[in-house]
């Protein structure tokens, strides 16, 4: 206890505080952007999910079940010290966007393709009976509530995204989790070290928890809609 | 107006249409029934390509009803209600009748607008326009399904069961509006099992019996001298 509650200790904290800032600002970096990606190959294989010509959705399933089945941290590895031997070098901080951005696309996927189905699918061939085509039926009755119902598990997917950028310390990734782990081992002053990193990692997360439980409780106002599976957890 | 030959359809190993021959005038008014799983959704979907036949054809205003062509005919000369309403429920009342104007016949907005409203208050909902469907009654919403049917001013309405989903109370204000659309030339072709409406509206009732057309009358022949022992049964269990 003398260990955790030592005035040098905070105070050598304090000082080196600008390590923690810098770690904060690599996780957000990778966060922000592998959001991006998280969401754009998110749609785009959960639009392709729900398609007739059958080729589409084997393609998302491929995709799905490749990046939900496999740790975090192998796939992270892989695009670390893997792609080297075949020539390909991925800079620390691509690794980190790249791997938060396929992992958690894959989950977004899903979030997408049971928001999709959980639109009635008699809306959908009053679309077609209107003659609506595929692309127009989507755009103008099926995304427009997906989104609705898909924005607090896609909320909870970004808050576990953010705590997944932690894998990067394994690749001295110079994100949050990185500079804890190399100053707490440095001075030896393990409880200022963690438990900052994951201070830290509560004032990104805990908004956008909050975030999510608003969405949540904004969605049950809108009745005559199915409920769809919350997003299964992507801890590593 | 709609003219089938042929139709069969099956889904997996199940035979549901069997050699279905239908041809349904201009301006007729045709009431289908028969009991659950005869196939008489199956039968009025083919109508607007909403399934597929097996085999055997559909011809829909002189033109052949192909994979192809089903969007472009849904937009030029069919429109459906459903037993459901299916209603868009992220678009108002006023929303949902003027989408398939604006976005497909390339109507301008303020003019669909104008046509909406018309049929709006032809089915008695004017005040609802700026609602959402989920405030309204069962009643309410299926008139205003059916107002959305009309504003594309199409050549046919297809009616799958549109009371069944009803509360008893509601079904007269939906069937009075489907009587007064039945004044028009307007090509109906409606499964229902209200006889009474049959018998005030349609020209022509067919019976639906496993797949098959099986008896085929005007109302009157229904209600007095059935002829199909099945009918009969059938018949005597809807009209009390
Ligand atoms: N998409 C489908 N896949 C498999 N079987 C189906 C499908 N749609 C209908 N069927 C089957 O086809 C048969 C005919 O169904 P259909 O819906 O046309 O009957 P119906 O006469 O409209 O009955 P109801 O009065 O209950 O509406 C039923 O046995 C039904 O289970
Ligand atoms: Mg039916």
């Amino acid at each position: 206890m003398t260990k955790l509650f030592s005035i040098r200790r905070w105070m050598q904290l304090f000082g080196d505080f600008d390590q923690f800032l810098a770690g904060m600002r690599t996780t957000l970096i990778v966060a922000l952007l592998g959001l991006l990606i998280a969401l754009a190959l998110g749609i785009l294989f959960g639009v392709l999910s729900s398609v007739k010509i059958k080729i589409l959705p084997w393609i998302a399933r491929i995709y799905v079940e490749f990046f939900q089945n496999t740790p975090l941290v192998v796939q992270v590895f892989f695009y670390s010290f893997g792609l080297p031997f075949i020539g390909v070098r991925i800079p620390d901080l691509m690794v980190g966007i790249l791997g938060v951005g396929l992992y958690h696309g894959a989950y977004i996927a899903e979030v997408v393709r049971s928001g999709i189905e959980a639109v009635p699918k008699g809306q959908v061939e009053a679309a077609e009976s209107q003659g609506f085509g595929h692309i127009q039926v989507m755009g103008y009755i099926v995304l427009p509530q997906t989104l609705k119902i898909t924005l607090p598990p896609l909320t909870n997917q970004a808050m576990n995204l953010v705590k997944n950028t932690s894998v990067l310390a394994m690749i001295a990734g110079m994100d949050i989790m990185y500079y804890a782990k190399s100053w707490a081992g440095n001075n030896g002053f393990f409880y200022q070290g963690y438990l900052s990193a994951g201070l830290l990692y509560f004032i990104l997360c805990f908004p956008l928890t909050k975030l999510t439980a608003w969405l949540e409780q904004k969605a049950k106002q809108v009745p005559s809609q199915k409920k769809i599976n919350n997003g299964m957890e992507a801890d590593v | 107006m709609i003219k089938i030959e042929n139709l069969n359809k099956y889904f997996g190993n199940l035979h549901v249409l069997k050699d279905i021959d239908l041809h349904v005038k201009s301006g007729e008014k045709l009431v289908i029934i028969g009991p659950s799983g005869s196939g008489k959704s199956t039968l009025i979907r083919c109508m607007n390509y909403l399934e597929e036949p097996s085999s055997g054809t559909v011809y829909v205003d002189n033109q052949e009803l192909t994979r192809k062509n089903k969007t472009q005919m849904a937009k030029s000369t069919s429109a459906m209600v459903f037993q459901q309403f299916n209603l868009y429920p992220h678009m108002t009342v006023l929303k949902n009748l003027t989408l398939a104007p604006v976005k497909l016949q390339k109507i301008p907005a303020d003019k669909a607008k104008e046509i909406a409203m018309e049929y709006l208050i032809r089915v008695g909902l004017a005040d609802k326009a700026e609602e959402y469907p989920h405030t309204l009654s069962g009643g309410q919403q299926q008139r205003v399904a059916i107002a959305r049917a009309l504003t594309t001013r199409q050549k046919i309405i297809l009616f799958d069961e549109p009371t069944s989903a009803l509360d008893p109370e509601m079904v007269q204000e939906v069937l009075d509006v489907m009587i007064g659309l039945s004044k028009e030339n307007i090509t109906m072709v409606c499964v229902t099992h209200e006889m009474g409406f049959a018998r005030q509206v349609a020209d022509r009732v067919i019976f639906m019996d496993e797949g098959k057309i099986i008896e085929t009358g005007t109302p009157e022949h229904f209600f007095k001298n059935p002829e199909n022992e099945r009918t009969k049964i059938f018949l005597s269990k809807i009209l009390h």
